[in-house]
């Protein structure tokens, strides 16, 4: 038997330990929503498309108007999220069926970009809002890597570019004021409250007119949760909302990385056992020879 | 330790040398142009895609190349194989070279480079959750911890002769020979932790990663892959020295080398089909889009050195080639991963620019640049056969030379 492709595979297999912990390992628990955790709920039953909210979120929020993609001083509204917008109304039109649907950052119960960022610049601070601390970000964007919204974006024209996203107006939450969307909204179409309040109404809207709407709260439950929510006349991938799944983006990784990296002790013992065996070797080295080289 | 490791001299600038040199000056000028006109103006990235050619190339494929040092580590230091001592010193310099070029990658693509200090320092700030973060600071420390390892072969060549330099070089080798086996130890735990971080850290894009690389045994698959991949590189990066500078080949130790690696890669792939036919999506791989075609193609290259292993001995060439598409795949699985398999919807598009491209050519001719400046001024190269002075091998290079 050849040794060296013994001891190796060996090798393999004890480095191999150390990952395959994470299959045995019991998932972390879900979150729920912080207790004083505020939200959005926006109806696109009610929504007649008039981008009040896109150009009061720009102004609340000192973002300059976008002119991509137009020419000569002329420009229309912007087309997707971007480095100077944090809210949208985009329309789906497919046949007869046709619906608008808001777009900003979903302040999702377990986000990703907050697993994701490495100083937590990205956290979820007072009422579950998450919001982005300029001076621990290192621009390395692995939060729009994480994000399964593309919320975060970034201002690749800049030379210090920073990362946009709403951030639900808190400065205008701070003076007592709501978010600036749902203020100037005329058909409250989009409405600003208290999460569970706003669950609540949700669930009343869809019994009192089943008719209407998908049967469904979007964010209710899809990816762990979101304080922002959804009710919809279609179905909700059409406006966009790509994954059907409950599951909560950081749940995989960090269900690896606890078993793993638990209390440190993993990478400590292997250290200690890694040191060990080098300093026994290397005591050996001069007193015994090196095994002659066998034929193969 | 390295008693035999020799300088192999000879001329440095010759025409290939100048060829390799003008690739990493243009590459430097991109650089600094990069940090003049913002990442915007000189690259292909969105807000789609983040993450690019340097991203997953440059460091997430090019610190698995770099895993040469920590295979061999393993081997040498580990298990205890003395005999591929000489394999030591030049894997763990290109390794050095590797991982340093990455960290200078992650420098010049992060839009805010200049907060990256606050990583390692800020840390009542750290979120131990963020796999980036581990990475990040592992490679860090990994970086100074292989320059540590090489650095006896400097002490070794500036310890000669005189003059204070000397002095402090000899006054330096026995202290740190001292502490070497626990910084050798640190070099076999960092790339551990950080290469299977490597996998679980594109987990967290959940939904966006194509179902046939996203898998909780991600991280396992980084890590054998790492391995595998270090110690292919070994075997390429030996025989092509030693095929450069006119040396004998070290066939014997290197085919060794490659039937661990071929194994290695051989449990990859069974585990990943098991791993997938597990998590029930086995039908991806068998639908005719191009995502089932490079999985399949990743997996088909990384067993392909079992014919060159197994095969006649003594025929570098072979040895070469199985090295080499071991290689390739292995660079394939990390870099599709990365880029291929992540999808971040429809509208979304991304093909690296050319100021890209020629960043990351001009940072691995800057590697070979400074791995051939190196092997020529200090010992790190196995030193040759006494019959074989180091003349004649000069005058084989030159021959080489002058026919290419």
């Amino acid at each position: 038997m050849d040794t060296d492709r013994r001891s190796l595979l060996k090798g393999f297999a004890a480095s191999a330990a150390l990952t395959v912990i994470p299959a045995e390992a019991e998932a972390r628990e879900r979150k729920t929503a912080p207790k004083n955790a505020v939200g959005l709920l926006y109806d696109a039953t009610k929504c007649i498309g008039c981008k009040a909210c896109v150009v009061a979120c720009k102004e609340a929020n000192g973002l300059p108007p976008d002119t991509t993609g137009y020419g000569g001083g002329l420009y229309d509204a912007p087309q997707s999220l971007n480095a100077s917008t944090k809210n949208i109304i985009q329309l789906y039109e497919e046949g007869n069926e046709h619906s608008f649907v808001k777009k900003q950052c979903m302040h999702c119960i377990d986000p990703g970009c907050v697993g994701a960022c490495m100083l937590g610049a990205l956290q979820k601070r007072e009422y579950g809002i998450v919001t982005w601390d300029p001076d621990l970000c290192i621009g390395c964007r692995y939060c729009q890597m994480a994000c399964p919204f593309n919320v975060p974006k970034f201002e690749w024209s800049k030379l210090n570019p920073k990362i946009v996203k709403c951030e639900l107006c808190n400065h205008r939450l701070a003076e007592g004021k709501e978010p600036a969307c749902s203020e100037v909204c005329p058909r409250k179409a989009v409405i600003f409250g208290e999460y569970h309040e706003l669950l609540t109404e949700a669930h009343r809207r869809l019994a009192e007119h089943p008719d209407l709407y998908v049967p469904k709260v979007y964010g209710e439950h899809d990816l762990g949760g979101t304080q922002v929510l959804y009710l919809s006349h279609v179905p909700f991938e059409k406006l966009g909302f790509r994954f059907g799944t409950d599951q909560p983006v950081p749940e995989t990784q960090q269900t690896v990385t606890h078993a793993v990296y638990k209390g440190f002790a993993a990478p400590l013992a292997l250290y200690a056992v890694l040191g060990a065996v080098m300093f026994r070797n290397r005591k050996r080295e001069g007193s015994e020879e090196e095994p002659p080289e066998d034929s193969n | 330790m390295h008693a035999h490791a020799q300088p192999i001299g000879g001329t440095l600038l010759n025409r290939p040398y100048k060829v390799i040199l003008a690739l990493a000056t243009l590459g430097i000028a991109l650089i600094v142009w990069r940090f003049a006109a913002g990442l915007g103006a000189t690259t292909a990235l969105s807000d789609g895609y983040p993450w690019g050619l340097w991203i997953a190339f440059d460091v997430v494929t090019g610190t698995a190349l770099a895993c040469g040092g920590y295979a061999m580590a393993l081997l040498v230091y580990v298990f205890n194989k003395g005999r591929y001592h000489p394999l030591v010193r030049p894997a763990v310099l290109t390794s050095a070279l590797g991982y340093s070029i990455a960290g200078l990658s992650v420098v010049i693509d992060v839009g805010r480079p200049w907060y990256i200090w606050r990583v390692p320092l800020y840390f009542w700030h750290w979120n131990l959750n963020s796999a980036l973060l581990e990475v990040a600071l592992c490679i860090m420390s990994y970086v100074f911890v292989l320059w540590i390892e090489l650095s006896p072969a400097f002490l070794e060549r500036w310890g000669t002769g005189e003059g204070k330099v000397a002095r402090v070089s000899r006054a330096i080798s026995p202290w740190l020979d001292k502490v070497l086996v626990w910084i050798l130890a640190l070099g076999v735990l960092l790339p551990t932790m950080h290469q299977s971080s490597l996998g679980s850290l594109i987990v967290l894009t959940g939904p966006k990663l194509n179902l046939l690389w996203n898998t909780a045994f991600l991280p396992l698959l980084f890590l054998i892959s790492c391995l595998a991949m270090g110690y292919a590189a070994v075997v390429l990066e030996s025989t092509l020295a030693n095929w450069l500078f006119g040396r004998p080949m070290e066939t014997k130790l290197l085919a060794k080398l490659e039937r661990v690696a071929a194994w290695g890669m051989l449990g990859f792939v069974v585990l990943r089909l098991a791993d997938l036919a597990w998590r029930g999506h086995f039908a991806l791989a068998l639908r005719a889009d191009h995502y089932a075609v490079l999985f399949w193609l990743e997996n088909l290259l990384m067993l392909s050195p079992f014919w060159a292993a197994f095969g006649p001995r003594g025929n570098p060439g072979r040895l070469f080639r199985g090295a080499m598409f071991l290689v390739l795949g292995g660079a394939l699985f990390r870099f599709d991963t990365y880029l291929v398999a992540f999808n971040p919807g429809p509208g979304w598009h991304y093909f690296p620019s050319v100021q890209e491209i020629f960043v990351t050519l001009g940072l691995v001719a800057l590697e070979i640049a400074i791995y051939i400046a190196l092997v020529r001024q200090f010992p790190i190269l196995g030193a040759l056969p006494s019959r074989r002075p180091a003349e004649a091998v000069h005058q084989e290079e030159r021959k080489w030379l002058n026919a290419s």
